[in-house]
């Protein structure tokens, strides 16, 4: 199973030799989703598919149903049609826990962090699910407890390291600035060690410094773990660099689907993007 | 010399994470439980011991029950109370009914009854939030109090409704009921303080803590991080009327000395509420500050004038106290709306810069 993908060294070696990231096998297929809310349809029979090791953008104009794909993936909305196919089964919809524990994990347009939480505290919140000492053990703090938490912490540390965010370790992270706030927050995703990262808007409301690094940060997590990447953002400097392929999304229908070459050609996303020319 | 951190270096992660970072800490925790349990007794009188601290701690372990529900799990209740009635009804009930069961495990099974009663009325918490919530946990208190003075079962069809506590002795000491000294009850009481205050700062600083902090923070990402959320909740109502029913049974045979609802009632919920608030949500060692706070302060109040050779009135000081006592929270709100727990917790950031000003 995809689930265990990890910061080991062998892992590592193995996503780097792969000679064409394209050809990894499917590892999260969306059919013919629907969801409506009311009278709003927000997503309209779309259909793609994730391959293993790829950055896949979802990109359109605004209200296209991006986060709300995004929702149904890892299962805070339940799509009234259409199958979700992950981990080796085939759903109507997801569940948020079974979601998370097969390596589903996001990040949030409107960050969403535990602003009480020291950043720390947040990251280790991300082992939550790998951590299974009773509840005894953990009022003593004593034995396996204390083991697990240094064994996570560990692990946490690593996530720390490659983030660069060391000295903001122990501050609450609602203190935070924003460019900050938004990086405690991959890490919190990373901290899940997923192996598929859904990224909603990573880098809106950053300037260009950040935005670089935030690309990098994504690269890297990409090449070296070879995490799968599905990413909402409105950058399309950043989105056509980054990713292998892109789903457009116009008023929740899928418009195209391809490489950002492909895509930026697509006479259907470039009328969405710019508007169709009336013809007086 | 200083309290500060400098200089203080962590070569593992289990010394970084232990639960006092700083030695000096460490030290001044342990001395004050040492002096608590060996010096107190012998120089606190009967007055000091028997109504101001036996008292204190017993609402601070209330206190640590409600500031885990609402300051880490962020579920409003307000049947603090109810759930310390539950602890002393069915403790007393537990040890009626086995007399030759030791008063540890009386304690510990009352608070258990109170946290299987706490978990049932938690419950609605996983589509109520907030204020609503509150209501539904105001249900908790006006009900199961009503249960517990209506039905003659809970005390034994006593004709007067209001039994005494039991008297049962620890290492050969009476520790409960009237005749039990006044240094037993409170070493007793001390005991459990002390071991369920370092259990509730292991809970919060583990995984338990973690999620039920992500689900007051944001409950939707801990849901997507994988936190099951009514199990979460549960445990935190668990827990805080555990707590609470140790607190209940303690209240009942150890200070009080009977067994009565009217001790529980709503005026008991709001004033472990106002200790949570004043002592600072989200903080054990702010349990013990809103405790003391607020049973030390009307005291004060009461002999002040008298120190500084004013002669008032005793009814124009009752009055005077729920004035200033009132005013005072006011004042301490406005200031620092995060409780005692912050103000010591920003003293201690500036004593780390200190004598320089950042």
């Amino acid at each position: 199973m995809a689930a265990v993908q990890g910061f080991e060294p062998e892992t590592v070696s193995d996503e780097a030799e792969l000679p064409d990231r394209e050809v990894g096998e499917v590892v999260l297929k969306l059919e013919n989703i629907e969801l409506g809310f009311g009278g709003v349809k927000a997503i309209n029979d779309v259909s793609f598919e994730v391959r293993k090791g790829e950055i896949r953008a979802i990109i359109g104009p605004n209200g296209a149903g991006k986060s709300s794909m995004l929702n149904c993936i890892n299962g805070f909305y339940k799509p009234q049609k259409g199958t979700i196919t992950f981990a080796g089964k085939t759903m109507s919809a997801m569940d948020p826990h079974f979601a998370a524990s097969n390596g589903i994990a996001r990040t949030f347009q409107n960050i969403a962090l535990f602003r009480g939480m020291s950043t720390l505290d947040n990251l280790m919140t991300g082992r939550v699910l790998k951590m299974n000492r009773g509840f005894f053990w953990q009022a003593l703090r004593w034995g396996p407890a204390q083991r697990e938490e240094i064994e996570h912490r560990a692990f946490v540390e690593t996530v720390i390291d490659f983030l660069e965010i060391q000295s903001i370790r122990r501050t609450p992270v609602g203190r935070l600035p924003y460019g900050l706030q938004k990086r405690v927050e991959l890490g919190r995703a990373l901290a899940m060690q997923p192996s598929i990262l859904l990224l909603d808007e990573p880098m809106a409301g950053m300037n260009v410094e950040e935005k670089q690094d935030m690309s990098r940060f994504i690269l890297d997590v990409n090449e070296e773990f070879g995490t799968t990447i599905v990413l909402i953002e409105h950058d399309m400097g950043v989105v056509m660099d980054i990713s292998d392929r892109v789903v457009v999304l116009d008023y929740g229908r899928k418009i195209a689907d391809g490489t950002p070459d492909e895509v930026r050609r697509n006479q259907n996303v470039i009328d969405a993007y710019l508007g169709v020319p009336h013809e007086d | 010399m200083f309290y500060r951190e400098a200089g203080i270096y962590k070569t593992s992660y289990a010394a970084d994470q232990a639960l006092f970072r700083i030695p000096l800490d460490r030290i001044f925790v342990i001395s004050v439980v040492l002096f608590a349990a060996l010096v107190i007794p012998v120089i606190g009188n009967e007055y000091w011991l028997g109504s101001i601290l036996i008292p204190t701690l017993i609402m601070a372990i209330a206190t640590i029950g409600l500031n885990i529900l609402l300051g880490y799990c962020g579920q409003l209740s307000l049947g603090t109370g109810a759930f310390m009635a539950a602890g002393a009804f069915l403790g007393y009930k537990i040890a009626t009914a086995f007399p030759w069961m030791p008063i540890w495990a009386v304690v510990i099974l009352g608070g258990l009854s109170a946290a299987l009663i706490g978990v049932a009325f938690g419950l609605p918490s996983l589509r109520i939030k907030g204020f609503y919530l509150a209501v539904t946990t105001l249900a908790a208190q006006f009900f199961l109090l009503w249960l517990f003075q209506k039905v003659p079962w809970f005390v034994n069809y006593s004709i007067a409704g209001v039994p005494t506590a039991p008297p049962r002795e620890m290492f050969g000491y009476l520790v409960t009921g009237a005749e039990a000294t006044v240094e037993a009850r409170y070493l007793f009481i001390l005991a459990f303080t002390v071991v369920l205050a370092l259990i509730a700062a292991n809970l919060v600083r583990g995984r338990i803590g973690r999620t039920w902090m992500a689900i007051r923070d944001m409950d939707i990402a801990a849901e997507l991080i994988g936190i099951k959320p009514l199990p979460t909740k549960l445990s935190a109502f668990a827990v805080s009327s555990f707590y609470c029913g140790v607190a209940g049974v303690l209240w009942s045979f150890c200070y009080i000395n009977t067994v009565e609802a009217t001790a529980f009632d709503i005026f008991r919920s709001f004033s472990v509420l106002f200790m949570v608030i004043i002592g600072g949500l989200g903080s054990i060692l702010g349990c013990f500050l809103g405790a003391f706070f607020i049973f030390l302060l009307p005291i004060f109040l009461n002999s002040a004038p008298g120190w500084v050779g004013l002669e008032v009135p005793t009814e124009l000081i009752s009055h005077l106290e729920f004035m200033v006592f009132g005013a005072l929270i006011v004042f301490f709100l406005i200031v620092e709306p995060h409780g005692l727990a912050r103000l010591w917790a920003i003293t201690k950031e500036k004593l780390r810069l200190w004598p320089f000003p950042y």
